[in-house]
């Protein structure tokens, strides 16, 4: 299929595809890092997380209106302070929601499926009166729309830039957060024996309670990162959610390198497979891979090893 | 009227109909006298004249279906199509109603969920008795509530342009099929813009398949090149691939007919991969994204690309003007008009106009007389329903428009032959 093409066109072919094989993946790591640490860490299944996503999408669409108003000098930094927002308004609910309805069912882990996807319906729907049923653009500034060209047909595109440096930052805040902050120790201590962690003194409510929180604000942050590649709708969030649990499930639900190497294998393979297939094709056959791995390794790519 | 309500079966259990025909005339008949002798004429034709098969229709008025999903998925589409019918009917009222009855309308909600369609529609048909049900928006959800219609015998007017290889006893399609859209779209690009290579792209359902399907036996009928043809599931949010592909390609259109909260992230990826639909090369021609859309995608991602649709909310003649001032002054001044919202507006006057030609509320009367019948005031200009079913319209094609609206750059000089069954394009 490539005769026709130079030496040259191919080489640079190749390098757009696997740029945009990285953001991909970043893309994937972004929205499944807030679900891994709720998961991971508390065992809860959260259906909403796409809601909550989008919560932190809807901030964001607030926060250009406030900006286009108010203060159009600062437009072109608004999305730094929506970002900020979205985290503290998921992080909000979250709290509210853990408080109100998870810390109920805590013995009953699959009732926390049915809450929670209980709950998406709620705030879809909740969406869907306050915003109404039509999907809101977000104005973003111009800076972040176009692309960078590198040579004469390389050109990359620049929210793809923005969306791997924030990848970046956040999974290395995580992992700060989780294995270099007593925070984070008190959090795997309840993980890994939450009687003996109550025994020493930690409060597991406490913890519970902003572990879901730190998961639903990172969820927000990815829902507002995600107003430059997708849309913004009551029901847009059930976009996400299937990726989303394929790369948690695939990596290892308690293991939050297992979900950066899941999200790696799954991007990489989706998009070079899409490039020679078409894209319904991509996406049966990555689902194939990744069926006949879980199948080999039921626990995912990486478990966590802890004495039973 | 929950007195003349009855099993559903019962449209031929004769000596129950003549019954209840008994009793609606003799209840009629001092109704009629109390109507006389209040200021209201003599002048509607009498309700056992209009209605013989038992529809819920007083001497004063006419109840009819809305059925459209509010919640869900769809609610994105099909909030538009509602406001229209509402729009539309209490114009009607305003003008007196249809043959001297006021329309009264029951509004089901169809819940993005194909089988609830099915369910309203039953329950519209046998539990209401509407008199027509002005509804549904997706091709699986018109698939759902067909069998309902042909069994109960209900009219449907269908709103959504879709891909034709349909044609219901029961059901009025408003909007065009498929061949109505393509295929005066690419000719117009191959004309005016010289194009000669297309590079296909859609969701992966029925309706973008059959469209890329018919727009690939044109293009390669008028002896043009199909570079690339692809699918993508509905809900794809990652078009990098793909643009890398159209970027190797090179090809001269775009022709795109990607649906739902998909077109956002693709109309968003393509500009961020530095593909600037205002340079026209590469071109983009879509069929899926009318102003509605554009609401998402922001006009400013979008500009530059070329829709071919029957209606564009800029068209520029007195009954569109007058349509979108009522319609901005019934729902805010800040909505904006898609091509099925227009045709959903449609349906209500086709069918007021279907029943003052038969003269009657009757499904059969109406059926017979709705070929041939003509709408002047239609917003999009003059439609006619064709034989079978579907509406002869004029096709245009928009260029989008930073503020998000489209400014039509072409109309065809006749109306086109709605042919929902086209030779040679299967």
């Amino acid at each position: 299929m490539f005769e026709e093409y130079s030496m040259a066109e191919l080489t640079d072919i190749l390098f757009m595809q696997g740029f945009a094989g990285l953001i991909l993946f970043s893309v994937l790591v972004l929205m499944a890092l807030g679900l891994a640490i709720i998961f991971g860490q508390m065992g809860v299944i959260n259906m909403a997380h796409g809601e909550f996503m989008i919560l932190g999408a809807y901030t964001t669409y607030l926060t250009s209106h406030i900006f286009e108003t108010y203060l159009p000098a600062l437009f072109d930094g608004y999305f730094f302070v929506a970002m900020a927002l979205a985290f503290l308004v998921c992080f909000a609910l979250g709290v509210l929601v853990e408080w109100g309805m998870i810390r109920f069912l805590f013995k009953r882990p699959l009732d926390t499926l049915l809450a929670t996807w209980g709950l998406s319906l709620i705030l879809q729907q909740s969406y869907r009166t306050v915003f109404g049923a039509r999907e809101v653009g977000v104005t973003l500034p111009e800076w972040m729309m176009g692309s960078y060209a590198m040579t004469e047909t390389i050109e990359v595109p620049i929210n793809g830039i923005f969306v791997m440096v924030l990848t970046l930052f956040i999974a290395s805040g995580v992992y700060f957060l989780m294995f270099r902050s007593l925070w984070g120790k008190q959090v795997r201590a309840v993980v890994q024996n939450r009687p003996m962690a109550g025994a020493v003194g930690i409060d597991t409510g406490k913890v519970d309670r902003y572990t879901f929180g730190i998961g639903c604000g990172i969820a927000g942050i990815a829902g507002s990162a995600f107003t430059m590649i997708g849309s913004t709708g009551p029901t847009s969030g059930q976009l996400y959610i299937v990726d989303t649990f394929l790369v948690v499930v695939f990596g290892g639900a308690q293991s939050l390198i297992g979900t950066i190497a899941s999200a790696f294998t799954i991007s990489q393979s989706q998009s070079t497979l899409e490039f020679f297939l078409s894209g319904s094709m991509a996406k049966v056959i990555t689902l194939l891979i990744v069926v006949g791995i879980l199948m080999l390794r039921p626990q995912g790519l990486f478990a966590l090893k802890i004495r039973q | 009227m929950c007195i003349f309500n009855y099993q559903s079966g019962s449209r031929d259990n004769s000596p129950v109909f003549k019954r209840r025909s008994f009793i609606k005339t003799l209840i009629a008949f001092p109704l009629g006298l109390i109507l006389a002798s209040s200021t209201l004429s003599w002048a509607n034709p009498p309700t056992s004249e209009v209605n013989t098969t038992g529809l819920a229709v007083t001497d004063d008025t006419v109840t009819v279906g809305i059925l459209h999903s509010v919640t869900g998925t769809m609610a994105i589409s099909e909030t538009g199509s509602v406001q229209a019918e509402k729009l539309a009917i209490d114009q009607i009222n305003a003008m007196g109603g249809v043959l001297g009855r006021k329309i009264e309308y029951i509004q089901e909600d169809g819940a993005s969920d194909w089988p609830t369609f099915a369910e309203k529609s039953k329950k519209l048909l046998v539990n209401d008795k509407v008199a027509a049900v002005f509804g549904c928006w997706t091709s699986a959800s018109r698939k759902a509530v067909l069998p309902v219609f042909e069994q109960y015998n209900g009219m449907l007017y269908y709103p959504t342009f879709y891909e034709g290889l349909e044609q219901s006893p029961n059901v009025i399609y408003t909007g065009q099929e498929a061949t109505q859209q393509i295929i005066a779209g690419i000719d117009w690009v191959v004309k005016e813009k010289g194009a000669k290579t297309f590079y296909l792209l859609g969701s992966d359902y029925i309706w973008p398949r059959t469209s890329n399907k018919i727009a690939r036996k044109h293009i390669e009928k008028l002896g043009l090149k199909v570079v690339g043809e692809e699918y993508y599931p509905l809900g794809h949010t990652q078009f990098n691939s793909v643009i890398n592909k159209i970027k190797l390609k090179k090809p001269d259109v775009i022709y795109a007919i990607v649906v739902g909260g998909s077109n956002v992230a693709f109309y968003k990826q393509l500009k961020a991969a530095g593909i600037d639909l205002t340079k026209e090369k590469p071109l983009l021609l879509t069929i899926s994204v009318t102003e509605d859309e554009i609401l998402g995608i922001g006009g400013e991602n979008i500009e530059g690309a070329y829709a071919a649709m029957k209606y564009f909310q800029s068209l520029d003649n007195p009954n569109n003007q007058a349509f979108v001032q009522a319609f901005k002054d019934k729902w805010g001044k800040d909505i904006v008009i898609g091509d099925v919202t227009q045709a959903a507006y449609l349906g209500p006057w086709l069918w007021k106009a279907a029943v003052e030609k038969a003269g009657s509320f009757d499904i059969d009367k109406i059926r017979a007389a709705s070929p041939g019948i003509e709408l002047t005031t239609a917003p999009e200009g003059y439609v006619r329903i064709h034989e079978n079913h579907h509406l002869w319209s004029k096709t245009r094609v928009g260029l989008a428009q930073r503020d998000g609206q489209y400014k039509v750059v072409y109309e065809s000089e006749e109306l086109i032959e709605p042919n929902p069954f086209p030779v040679g394009y299967q």
